[in-house]
């Protein structure tokens, strides 16, 4: 599989993380040396085995439909970059 | 009493021989005065620990005394801590102060343990070497020029030093057992689910597990008894009964089947390491046990297939680090796309980038079906194989890592090349089992070789038990570094 130079801005769209043109190349050369190691697992013969999403076979726990936690929001806010009123601010997304 | 064992430590502290604050303060010193040399800590807080040892006194006058009570232990930066700093490594959590304990956290303050401080590590738990820290790389003790392994580093090397006597790393692909096997000390990755994750910062969720490092896989049985059991907080913590996992340390090996897979012989092993390991296993035979060989011949795809679990896994739990509720926020941005994107850019390094990126690669569309879920068919695959080697042995063993501590910057420039030193430390943690290394010896540059023994599932106390039996025979795990010991 070849890897070009659009398909590192598109992921790098995707995954929210500004890649620049000039280190864009330096990320290609990586991607691609990693992608060539990853190739191998085409080699194999899979079909009719499940695949395996988890080391243990749990299903998920139900609790009883009652509150456990307290209100802490303040305290939760304390660390973020910009709040007001009990709201985490970001820029405007729409006008 | 820096070459102390856990259980030394607590029959001093019951005879008052010593004071927990008398223990902490001898720890506390030489963490101030040798970290700089080594920067295995990035986080000590002298005034905190210190209020926990003088608690940790009280309840020892009060008679109230378990195992751990008074006896300082260091945490990876990756777990939160409630009042210090949690960076995981990374510039993006430079200024994270938790709002709460992780559950290993409070379940070590709850037995009366003193938190000694917070150790380094790859940014994320991404990386073999504890270079990828935003904080510096890790030194390894025994040659400063080497790294610590990673991506629990920090906690290895501090260990090594007797900075510490004992702490928490995380293992996702090898990050407890191969910086444990570089820095000459023992190190467990427990069966997945058996270790809460409540307050662990999540890399790969279907692989991340919390564990012991010490000096010695009895301190290890001490530490993981304290540590592990059930928590509700967590989905995926398993619901059994809690386990003394020191109970088989004096059970006899004799009769003991060592299964020994060829395929972590081969191409890739530095002959000094292949040659300890070998001597190691003879010393078992000695001991009454069997080698038997067993063929896990999928051991060449676990490589490819945790480098497409773990990025993806990776690429879903860091979308959370966007600058918006905790953490770092780029400070000039035009709207809200262009802050996320500068927030990430800036905020992550450049290994974390390159996982993040491969992760969102091979679960976008069109591309799903042919990396991720053929990568979690292999997965099934390696499992089996596990299986089946466990009808014919009690154990395997095999080399921890390929080689001994590389040369600091020796593989910072090739990913790759970094990748293929977890080959023999990423198929535990994919078939879920439990792994643990411990020293066996050194190599042609007299540094520490770590010797990888594997077991079934919920094993711990019998592999424990093996690795104690070795321990008995061998001086290896209590060998200090020059200048350390």
């Amino acid at each position: 599989m070849a890897l070009s130079l659009d398909d590192v801005k598109r992921i790098a769209q995707l995954a929210r993380l500004e890649v620049t043109d000039t280190e864009a190349p330096q990320v290609l050369a990586q991607l691609q040396a990693i992608f060539a190691l990853i190739e191998e697992l085409q080699s194999v013969d899979t079909h009719g085995i499940e695949p395996m999403s988890h080391a243990q076979q749990v299903t998920l726990r139900l609790r009883e439909d009652r509150v456990t936690e307290e209100n802490e929001c303040e305290l939760f806010q304390s660390i973020a970059p910009q709040v007001e009123a009990g709201l985490y601010l970001v820029p405007k997304i729409i006008e | 009493m820096i070459n102390a064992s856990l259980s030394e430590l607590a029959q001093a502290l019951a005879g008052k021989q010593i004071s927990s604050v008398e223990l902490t303060q001898l720890f506390l010193e030489r963490a101030q005065r040798l970290n700089p040399g080594l920067n295995a800590f990035v986080t000590l807080d002298p005034e905190a620990s210190l209020a926990q040892a003088r608690a940790a006194d009280e309840r020892i006058s009060d008679g109230q005394l378990q195992s751990l009570t008074g006896v300082p232990v260091a945490l990876k930066d990756i777990f939160c801590t409630k009042g210090w700093l949690t960076t995981c490594g990374s510039k993006i959590l430079s200024n994270f102060v938790a709002p709460y304990d992780a559950h290993v956290v409070e379940k070590l303050k709850g037995a009366g343990a003193v938190s000694l401080g917070k150790t380094n590590m790859d940014e994320f738990a991404m990386g073999s070497s504890s270079e990828t820290s935003y904080y510096g790389p890790v030194r390894n003790p025994w040659d400063r020029n080497t790294v610590a392994g990673g991506s629990s580093g920090g906690s290895a090397a501090a260990v090594a030093a007797r900075l510490v006597p004992a702490a928490l790393g995380t293992d996702t692909g090898g990050s407890i057992r191969q910086p444990a096997a570089l820095c000459g000390i023992s190190g467990l990755k427990p069966t997945y689910g058996v270790v809460s994750r409540y307050g662990m910062i999540a890399f790969a969720s279907s692989l991340d597990q919390c564990g012991p490092m010490a000096k010695s896989a009895a301190d290890l049985a001490v530490l993981l008894t304290a540590v592990a059991g059930f928590d509700p907080r967590d989905s995926t913590s398993l619901e059994r009964p809690s386990e003394d996992y020191g109970r088989d340390l004096e059970r006899s090996i004799r009769g003991l089947r060592i299964g020994l897979p060829r395929e972590f012989f081969g191409e890739g092993l530095a002959a000094d390491v292949g040659q300890a390991v070998e001597t190691a296993v003879a010393g078992f035979q000695r001991l009454g046990c069997q080698v038997v060989e067993v063929r896990l011949p999928q051991t060449r795809l676990c490589i490819p297939a945790y480098y497409v679990l773990a990025p993806a896994e990776a690429s879903s739990n860091l979308a959370r680090f966007d600058g918006v509720r905790y953490g770092y926020r780029a400070p000039e941005y035009t709207d809200l796309r262009d802050m996320y994107m500068k927030t990430r850019a800036q905020g992550f390094g450049a290994e974390v980038k390159r996982r993040i990126m491969i992760g969102t690669y091979v679960l976008s569309h069109g591309y799903y079906d042919a990396y991720y879920l053929q990568a979690q068919k292999v997965r099934r695959l390696i499992a089996q194989e596990f299986a089946e080697a466990f009808k014919l042995c009690d154990v395997i063993m095999g080399p921890t890592a390929p080689t001994t501590a590389f040369q600091l910057g020796a593989k910072t420039a090739d990913p790759v090349q970094m990748y293929l030193n977890d080959i023999y430390t990423v198929p535990a943690p994919l078939a879920g089992i439990p792994a643990l290394s411990i020293p066996c010896g050194f190599g042609d540059n007299d540094l520490p070789v770590g010797l990888q023994i594997m077991g079934n599932y919920f094993q711990e106390a019998r592999m424990l038990g093996v690795a104690h039996q070795y321990q008995r025979t061998t001086d290896w795990h209590l060998r200090a570094p020059a200048g350390f010991g």
